[in-house]
């Protein structure tokens, strides 16, 4: 499936015409790749996948309602529905809204803890207060996200008002990919920090989805 | 908002200057802002009317057109960093000429956060409104809001978070407060993008504060219930 990454950050993915799976992933756009390339690997044919524009992250408060209204929708023609988030600074309310819905959803608070693994991240939170997280979504659509929102395409002088406190940026890598790595210097370089990549693989978004 | 020809700023009179100098607030001109300070204090005005009447007016207005989604995040640091460099001109003046104080606030972003544009913003506009500000900066432990508002005479603690993972910390803050049997001798405001009115409630502050004109209006009416139940 060929998905342009300013789609799924800007309009998402609809569900397939054809259902052909029993269980529906609503997802985050910026998980698409990553759920998709575990849905070929494992040969999970009974999923279907459908996702919700990823710079709703810019506005949290678009998801709930959002989600909720993608599980009503579809509910009646799948077995069961696994939201693909995780709190990701909805404050609690998505967790509460996915109970209300009966549906399952991603454990931890944001998607830069369960690639690393919910626990793990956990450990190193004290530590590493002062790092700015990119994945390799966030890095190819590093402008949309973070450059542009932000202004810095018209006022690079505000970057320090944004970044001043920061010490690092660790490039989360889902995936080995050279031409990814290099665009992540890119971003490090704009942003002032120094990088670190950190091979994370898909860490706790398998373990999510395995069971379904 | 800007006008297209040059604009000699010492040219105009007191009553163009004024409107001028919002203007350039809003449009984030920091040297132009600086430039009508310095032309108002050479007038003779008193550096507490500066303050108001041009700076704290103009961020006021670029307050209302941030709530209202006509201005966002990046014109509003642009703004601030323009008022910034007007209060620095103005902050040393303000201490010599004695202007009225309406109250002492600590504030400071919680432990694990490292967000300050928010409460940087509350606090130069609690600067200008009256308040003394005494900013703890980032990443606070309980026992830095604890020691800061026993050295002094405080009477705001406001706490500030970006993160949902470090929203819950300012529970911590309140809860050692109660123990310790000081709660009631602050008034707390918190604040934050990911925070709400509930949250604020659940957590036993005393208000959520949406942005700082919000912050300095809710500071200003506490400030004014306390003294009225003190003088009672």
């Amino acid at each position: 499936m060929h998905v342009l990454d300013d789609t799924l950050t800007e309009t998402g993915l609809p569900a397939p015409d054809q259902q052909v799976g029993r269980v529906l992933v609503v997802a985050c756009g910026a998980l698409a790749r990553e759920i998709l390339a575990l849905v070929a690997v494992n040969g999970w044919d009974h999923m279907d996948l459908t996702c919700l524009p990823a710079n709703y992250h810019l506005y949290p408060d678009k998801i709930v309602g959002a989600v909720e209204k993608l599980v009503l929708e579809k509910r009646s023609q799948y077995d069961s529905i696994f939201v693909a988030y995780a709190d990701c600074g909805t404050g609690g309310l998505l967790q509460a809204k996915c109970r209300e819905l009966g549906v399952e959803m991603i454990a931890g608070p944001h998607c830069y803890s369960f690639y690393e693994g919910n626990d793990t991240f956990a450990e190193k939170s004290e530590d590493e207060v002062t790092v700015f997280y990119l994945t390799d979504f966030l890095v190819k659509q590093f402008d949309a996200f973070v450059w542009k929102p932000m202004g810095l395409d018209r006022h690079p002088e505000l970057r320090d008002m944004y970044f001043g406190n920061y010490t690092k940026l660790i490039y989360q890598a889902q995936t080995n990919n050279p031409d990814l790595d290099a665009k992540a210097e890119e971003c490090a370089r704009k942003l002032g920090l120094p990088l670190e990549r950190r091979f994370t693989g898909y860490g706790d978004l398998e373990k999510a989805l395995a069971p379904l | 908002m800007s006008d297209e020809e040059d604009i000699i700023l010492a040219e105009l009179s007191d009553d163009e200057l004024v409107p001028q100098m919002h203007d350039d607030l809003y449009d984030g001109l920091k040297e132009e802002i600086e430039e009508g300070v310095n032309i108002l204090l050479g007038r003779g005005w008193t550096p507490y009317d500066v303050l108001t009447k041009a700076l704290v007016e103009g961020m006021r207005i670029v307050g209302i057109d941030f709530r209202d989604g006509i201005l966002f995040v990046p014109e509003v640091l642009l703004a601030a960093n323009a008022m910034k460099g007007g209060m620095k001109i103005l902050k040393p003046l303000l201490v010599e000429t004695g202007a009225p104080r309406l109250g002492n606030m600590v504030i400071g972003t919680v432990k694990g956060d490292i967000h300050d544009i928010g409460k940087n913003l509350v606090t130069m506009m609690m600067e200008g409104a009256g308040f003394e500000v005494r900013d703890l900066g980032i990443n606070n432990p309980v026992e830095n809001y604890i020691d800061a508002m026993e050295e002094g005479e405080i009477d705001i603690l406001g706490m500030s978070a970006l993160l949902t993972t470090t929203m819950p910390y300012m529970k911590v803050v309140i809860d050692t407060m109660v123990e310790k049997g000081m709660r009631d001798d602050y008034i707390v405001l918190v604040g934050g993008a990911p925070l709400n009115e509930e949250f604020g409630k659940a957590i036993g502050a005393d208000a959520y504060c949406r942005d700082a004109a919000v912050a300095v209006e809710t500071a200003k009416e506490l400030m004014a219930k306390k003294h009225n139940q003190m003088s009672a």
